[in-house]
């Protein structure tokens, strides 16, 4: 189900060197062409459909496409995420809708607690960061 | 049009890169659960002047496997005693597994889980009903004491779409962002020049500018992941992308660490997930959740029936568990297939429709009973959409609604994993405690400990999560616990072992290696008016395919319903040979080619060893994982032991070893 861009919506995130879609690709699929200024999926049968590009798009300009060798045409699943939920709509090849809202996060971006400054105790026990009295098998 | 014989990508590559160098204490390669543990954890035990730098080919933010998101967290031992998440492991790896590094992963995981949700991952709670609702709602958290939504007894469930970001944040702060170097791809290991069996270095190449990096250190973790693409998929055109395990993980992990010596374990097990067909969407939430069967095209529920017994009876005492070991579960639904009774259904229909009538016997009114089944038709869709959007995808597309039709199940093309139910990895020490077996050897091939936590046979080289064999079922939390333990363990490693780190090459013969494939492009591209068909080089897409119709063929693939044999293992060793030969003429005329070279040389080392294993093994340890036709059975009196190799550097040979099984948790009884 491989990634696409939406040519009148992508504005090759402003002329900067990279994109956003290129920032997160796991597998180094999107690209940008600074000519046209728009961005692309240069290997679409090595997309995992992971929708991290469709995700974090500040434009919504990229989109996914059912894999042409086993899934019908007409369906598409769209997602909109904000920063503690994510709304997903299913359309289906017969034109039905359904949509569902997840939470995904319980903290604000950035808030996770890093435990900076906290330090372990003995470097020479098995025990992690916040652990002690670690079970031995019975 | 023009002639096709230009570079294809927008970032081209050219023959001659800046090198870039980092002297540093401890390297991180990898961005997944993994690393991410260990970017955590080693702040809290390193000292103030310890120099620390993790390394990754993608992006923190979405690395590694939990990119995409997931529904559940499949290990988190709560309730339970540790010794039984041995027994279970065990069982389903049937009985060849370290119980020390599996106990050890369950004593140290509930923490990884509890960070989780502190830093910010929902976790379903049960409410005062015994009703599930949502991680956003309140409820107490795991470190107070909340109950978590339990499908199986070590899996809970979560709503997992930001869980990889979650996870990342604290690891980035702990580093701070000038010490996290993402899009550079290691592709080899180097040792020590003086100390001999010690790691030392590690090079890459960076896939946005045209860069090597060069990296000396005096210990390092490499936790890149598994394999995937090294059996042709059953979808091999578009669909090729939509392998069940991340697609990027391409055995950097194996082939990386045994090139410099690293022995491994059990590299011929391997993982044939069943998933639903094409989409490959997960299953573990619709069998454990939602109390869905499986049945054949005859309607038939196969699993529960008399024959079936009688067949698990040939695999004892693993066949007797209450939870079949998943080989054996793919075993019996192979049989269905090659009887000509599939294809093979989850009935999910009958399964959410059960729910539905349960409640209305219970007397639930219609409006109750509507806001139910909103429930239950949201928490369906959202298994699907947390971690497998491509299945959700289908289903919209095909006009599938779970709740009036099943779908369809099957078995997919193999990996190589070791963190999932699947065990392939590398030998490493367990915990310097005195319940890990003294074992008295020369080799620590054959030993349980020697001084380092989850090091490797190699000096100052560390590995976690996919990386650690004889010990799957970690999954996404016993990854991170892992690479949090190997986090204390290489502070403790710097300590004790002062030496400034010295490589054999010099800058130049690195680059020499790792731009091998840009120089050959440009030698070359020249003498044929198509870039791709050149009888001096070969491009990796064409070389990936080569790769997959070989072991498909005759490693055991879903060509042949993953049935091998001594014959056709060693034909295609034969043809691995050549590959590993031809690796050496792949070229690349821009740098997102020259990521997917290098990719497919980790492929090609790693399935080889996978292939020598599995010829070495006179027997069928995983009947429905792959078979051999010489040794069908799976045959515990002359097999019942870990399979270990390793490759010197020096000589280049391989050696092939049998290993002694030591259980440490009671087998009597054994489940």
């Amino acid at each position: 189900m491989p990634s696409y861009v939406d040519p009148s919506k992508c504005d090759g995130c402003k002329g900067g060197d990279k994109t956003a879609c290129m920032y997160i690709c796991p597998n180094d699929l999107m690209v940008l062409n600074v000519e046209e200024m728009l961005a692309y999926n240069q290997e679409p049968d090595a997309c995992w459909e992971c929708y991290s590009c469709v995700k974090i798009c500040p434009q919504g300009a990229v989109f996914v496409r059912g894999y042409d060798d086993f899934v019908p045409m007409g369906g598409q699943v769209h997602p909109m995420r904000s920063s503690d939920s994510i709304m997903w709509t299913v359309k289906f090849r017969n034109g039905q809708m359904k949509r569902f809202k997840f939470p995904i996060r319980t903290t604000a971006e950035g808030a996770a607690n890093a435990y900076a400054g906290e330090r372990g105790a003995n470097l020479d026990d098995e025990c992690l960061l916040l652990e002690s009295d670690l079970p031995t098998p019975k | 049009m023009a002639l096709p014989n230009k570079p294809k990508g927008e970032l081209k590559a050219v023959v001659d890169p800046e090198v870039v160098e980092h002297d540093l204490d401890v390297l991180i390669i990898g961005g997944g659960m993994a690393a991410c543990g260990t970017a955590f954890e080693i702040k809290k035990w390193a000292p103030e002047d310890l120099k620390i730098k993790l390394v990754d080919k993608a992006n923190l933010e979405r690395s590694g496997a939990v990119a995409q998101g997931l529904s559940a967290i499949n290990t988190y031992i709560g309730e339970n005693p540790i010794e039984n998440y041995v027994k279970m492991v065990r069982n389903d790896l049937m009985g060849v597994v370290r119980e020390d590094l599996i106990y050890d992963c369950g004593r140290h995981v509930d923490e990884s889980v509890k960070l989780f949700e502190e830093w910010g991952l929902p976790i379903w709670k049960k409410d005062d009903q015994g009703e599930n609702i949502d991680g956003a709602k309140p409820a107490p958290t795991l470190r107070e004491g909340g109950t978590p939504v339990r499908t199986g007894k070590w899996q809970i469930m979560i709503n997992g779409e930001s869980y990889k970001p979650i996870v990342a944040e604290p690891a980035a702060t702990a580093l701070g962002a000038d010490n996290i170097v993402e899009r550079v791809f290691i592709v080899k290991l180097y040792l020590d020049k003086n100390k001999p069996n010690q790691v030392a270095g590690a090079a890459g190449f960076s896939t946005r500018e045209n860069k090597v990096h060069i990296f000396r250190f005096k210990t390092a973790l490499v936790a890149c992941g598994g394999a995937v693409n090294i059996f042709r998929p059953r979808s091999v055109g578009e669909g090729k992308g939509r392998a069940w395990y991340p697609v990027w993980n391409a055995g950097s992990t194996y082939t990386m660490c045994a090139q410099v010596g690293a022995t491994l374990t059990m590299m011929e097990n391997r993982f044939t997930p069943a998933r639903f067909k094409d989409g490959y969407g997960p299953v573990g939430a619709w069998f454990l959740l939602f109390k869905a069967k499986v049945s054949n095209g005859l309607g038939e529920f196969y699993a529960g029936s008399d024959e079936a017994k009688k067949e698990l009876e040939n695999f004892m005492p693993y066949g007797a568990s209450p939870v079949t070991p998943t080989c054996l579960r793919n075993h019996l639904m192979i049989k269905e297939l090659k009887a000509g009774r599939g294809p093979i259904y989850m009935a999910t229909d009958v399964a959410l429709n059960a729910f539905l009538d349960e409640r209305r016997e219970k007397g639930m009114d219609e409006k109750s009973l509507k806001k139910f089944w909103k429930h239950l038709e949201s928490e369906a869709w959202e298994d699907f959409l947390d971690m497998s959007v491509g299945q959700a995808g289908l289903w919209a597309g095909m006009d599938i609604e779970p709740e009036k039709v099943g779908s369809e199940i099957m078995p997919t093309e193999p990996y190589m994993l070791g963190s999932h139910s699947g065990c392939c990895g590398i030998w490493t020490s367990g915990p310097d405690e005195d319940w890990v077996p003294d074992v008295q050897h020369e080799s620590r091939a054959h030993k349980y400990k020697w001084g380092y936590n989850r090091m490797t046979t190699v000096d100052g080289l560390f590995t976690a999560g996919d990386g650690v064999g004889a010990s799957g079922h970690k999954f996404s939390s016993g990854s991170h616990a892992e690479g949090r333990i190997c986090a204390k363990q290489m502070v403790k490693y710097c300590r004790d072992n002062d030496f400034t780190p010295e490589l054999a090459l010099t800058n130049d013969q690195i680059v020499d290696e790792i731009y091998a494939p840009v120089r050959r492009y440009h030698e070359f591209v020249g003498q044929s008016t198509a870039e791709d068909v050149n009888p001096n080089y070969v491009k990796p897409s064409g070389l990936m395919m080569r790769l997959m119709k070989a072991t498909d063929e005759y490693g055991g693939g879903v060509a042949t319903y993953y049935m091998t044999s001594g014959k056709l293992l060693n034909i295609c060793l034969d043809l691995l040979r050549m590959m590993r030969e031809d690796a050496e003429k792949m070229a690349a005329g821009d740098l997102h080619e020259l990521l997917r070279a290098w990719e497919n040389y980790h492929r090609i080392w790693c399935v080889e060893t996978h292939i020598r294993h599995i010829e070495f093994r006179k027997e069928s340890r995983y009947p429905g994982f792959y078979y051999r036709s010489d040794y069908p059975t799976c045959d515990d009196e002359n097999w019942k032991c870990f399979v270990n190799s390793t490759f010197d550097p020096a000589t280049q040979e391989w050696t092939c070893e049998k290993v002694e099984v030591h259980n440490i948790i009671e087998t009597e009884p054994w489940i």
